[in-house]
C-alpha cells in the first residue's frame, strides 16, 4: 500500500492520530499513550496493513518528554510504518507493553526500561537487562551524569 | 520421568545452574540462567551486559566519521558490513551520489565478509557438537580472506575501510587476483564441509528436529538472517531492500522450511555458494572511477530521522539516526540481529536437553558484542 492509502485507512480507525512524512523516509504516526496498544494491535491484525514484523523498538529522550518509536514492516505487503508515542511524565513514564503482539518486544522493552526508565504495563518480566539491579539512574537519558565512567568532551 | 525413579522414593526437582559467563559454548561473555529438571530444560534466561560499552551513548558524543569505527566492535565478524550500514545512512541523509566503483567494491567486500563469518561459524559449530577438525578447516579458508583484508585495509579483525562518502583508499593491486584465487580454492574446499560434517549421521541426529522454530514465531520474535530463513521466512534485506550494487547481481535467497537446527545450518552452507556467485559476477567488472566523494571535514546531517537496514552475516542490522542538524547525532540506535535472535533462545530450547541447547545456540550464530552494544 502507498503511504497515502495507509494514512487514509489508519486515520479511519482512530481520528486523533497525527501523520507526517516530513524529515523521514517512512510514514510516521504519532499516537497518545492511551491509544497506543489499540493502534498497534490493529496495525498487526488488519489484513490490509498486516504489520507483523517489529524490526526496531527505540527509546527516546526528547528532553521535555520521553518516548518510544516502533518501526513496523509487513512481511506480506512490504510497506513500513513508524509509530511514535511520547509522555511528559519523566518521573514515572509508562506505556502499554506490546509483548502480546510481537514477542520480540519483550527484550526490546527491557532494554528501553534499562536505559531510559520507561515502564511497560503488562510486561511479563520487566527488570534490568544489561545493567545490574543496583544501578542508579538511566544512562541513555540526556540528563544522566556519571563523572567516573563517562568521558565528556 | 523414568519409571525406576517413579517407583522408588527418589524425587526429581527443579533447580537452576549458571551457564557462563565464561562457558566455551556461549562464544563470549554471555550468561544463561538455566532452570532444569534433571537434564530437561525448563527455562533459559539470558543475563546480558558483561561487555556492554554503551556504544549508542558514545555515538551521541562523536562525529559521524568516528561513529563508523565503533561499529566494527559490535559484530566483529561483520565489521565491513557494519561500517557500510553507518556510511549508507549518512550518505543517504546527505543525498550523496556514490560512485559505482565504491558500490561494487563494497558489495564484494561485504560478501567476502559473509563467507569469512560463515566459515568461522561452521568451524565453531562443529566444535560445539564435538567435531574438532571443522575448526581447522574453517580457519584455514578464513585465513585467505583475512589476508585479502589485511592487504586492503591493514587490519585482520576490527577492519575499517568504509568512510562516509566512499572508501578510505583504492583497492590493493593484488585484490582482484587474490579474490579470484580464493574463490577457485574455496570451490574445491566447500564440498569438503559437506563430506566432513553435513553428511555425518551423528551430527544429523544432533541437529534434525532440534530447536524447532515456526515461521510465525520467527517473525514474531524478529528473527532475521539465516535463523529466519531456516524457518522459511523470506527476510533477506539484500533482496527486499537492496543497497550498494546488490540490485545489479542475481542470486537466490536460500530458504528452508524445516525450522530446525539442521535447516539453519544448511542455509549458511548454501549462502556461501550464493556469496561466491555474487563475487564472481562483480569481480571482473569493477568500474573505473573515484573511490570517494568529497565531504566536509565536519559532517552535519540535516534535521530529521534516517534509517538504513543491511544484511550482515547474522541478519538484519538497522541504523536509526535522529539528527537535530548538528555534528553529532541526537540519538543513534543500532538494531542488532543478534539481540533479536537471542530472544528466541528460550523458546527453542525449552523441553530439550542441555546438549541440544548448545547445538541450537550454535545455529543462532550469536556474537555477544553485537548483543551487548
Amino acid at each position: 500500500m502507498t503511504n497515502e492509502a495507509l494514512q487514509n485507512l489508519i486515520s479511519s480507525w482512530i481520528p486523533e492520530l497525527e501523520f507526517t512524512e516530513e524529515g523521514s523516509q517512512f510514514l510516521n504516526i504519532s499516537v497518545k499513550p492511551e491509544q497506543l496498544h489499540q493502534l498497534l494491535s490493529q496495525l498487526k491484525s488488519n489484513a490490509e496493513t498486516s504489520l507483523d514484523y517489529l524490526f526496531c523498538l527505540t527509546g527516546m529522550d526528547y528532553e521535555k518528554s520521553l518516548g518510544v518509536i516502533y518501526h513496523l514492516e509487513s512481511t506480506t505487503h512490504r510497506h513500513i510504518v513508524v509509530v511514535k508515542v511520547q509522555t511528559e511524565d519523566r518521573e514515572n513514564p509508562t506505556f502499554d507493553s506490546v509483548c502480546d503482539i510481537w514477542r520480540t518486544a519483550e527484550f526490546h522493552e527491557r532494554e528501553v526500561f534499562d536505559f531510559f526508565g520507561i515502564k511497560f504495563n503488562n510486561h511479563p518480566n520487566l527488570k534490568r537487562l544489561f545493567l545490574t539491579d543496583e544501578w542508579e539512574g538511566f544512562p541513555l537519558r540526556k540528563d544522566y551524569v556519571d563523572e567516573i565512567n563517562m568521558v565528556i568532551k | 520421568m523414568d519409571t525406576t525413579i517413579k517407583n522408588s522414593n527418589l524425587k526429581s526437582e527443579e533447580y537452576f545452574i549458571n551457564m557462563g559467563p565464561q562457558h566455551p559454548a556461549t562464544h563470549g561473555v554471555l550468561r544463561l540462567l538455566l532452570t532444569i529438571d534433571g537434564e530437561i530444560i525448563k527455562k533459559v534466561e539470558p543475563d546480558l551486559g558483561y561487555i556492554h560499552r554503551s556504544i549508542e551513548k558514545m555515538c551521541e558524543r562523536d562525529s559521524y566519521q568516528q561513529i563508523v569505527h565503533l561499529t566494527d566492535r559490535m559484530d566483529y565478524l561483520s565489521s565491513h558490513i557494519n561500517n557500510e550500514a553507518v556510511c549508507l545512512t549518512v550518505e543517504n541523509a546527505l543525498q550523496l551520489e556514490i560512485p559505482d566503483r565504491v558500490k561494487v567494491i563494497r558489495t564484494i567486500i561485504g560478501e567476502l565478509t559473509r563467507i569469512a563469518s560463515h566459515t568461522l561459524w561452521w568451524g565453531v559449530m562443529g566444535m560445539d557438537v564435538g567435531a574438532l577438525t571443522t575448526y581447522f578447516y574453517g580457519f584455514r579458508d578464513r585465513e585467505m580472506i583475512n589476508d585479502i583484508f589485511e592487504e586492503t585495509c591493514g587490519a585482520r579483525l576490527t577492519m575499517n575501510y568504509n568512510i562516509p562518502g566512499g572508501l578510505m583508499f583504492d583497492i590493493h593491486p593484488n585484490f582482484v587476483k587474490r579474490t579470484k584465487e580464493f574463490i577457485a580454492h574455496f570451490k574445491t574446499k566447500l564440498p569438503e564441509y559437506d563430506t566432513l560434517l553435513t553428511g555425518n549421521v551423528i551430527f544429523q541426529k544432533r541437529m534434525k528436529g532440534v530447536g524447532m522454530l515456526t515461521k510465525e514465531d520467527a517473525i514474531s520474535f524478529g528473527a532475521s538472517g539465516p535463523v529466519g530463513r531456516g524457518s522459511g521466512y523470506s527476510c533477506d534485506v539484500r533482496k527486499h531492500h537492496p543497497y550498494s550494487a546488490l540490485d545489479k547481481v542475481t542470486f537466490n535467497e536460500v530458504l528452508k522450511t524445516e525450522g530446525d537446527s539442521f535447516a539453519r545450518y544448511q542455509v549458511r552452507i548454501e549462502e556461501m555458494w550464493e556469496s561466491m556467485s555474487i563475487i564472481e559476477q562483480l569481480i571482473d567488472n569493477i568500474p573505473e572511477g573515484d573511490v570517494q566523494v568529497a565531504t566536509n571535514a565536519v559532517i552535519k546531517l540535516p534535521k530529521g530521522e534516517f534509517y538504513q537496514k543491511v544484511e550482515t552475516a547474522r541478519g538484519e542490522l538497522g541504523v536509526y539516526i535522529n539528527s537535530t542538524g548538528t555534528k553529532n547525532p541526537y540519538r543513534l540506535k543500532f538494531r542488532s540481529p543478534g539481540f533479536s535472535n537471542l530472544s528466541l533462545l528460550n523458546h527453542i530450547a525449552v523441553g530439550g536437553k542441555i546438549g541440544d541447547l548448545v547445538a541450537s545456540m550454535a545455529t543462532l550464530d550469536l556474537v555477544i558484542p553485537d548483543i551487548d552494544r
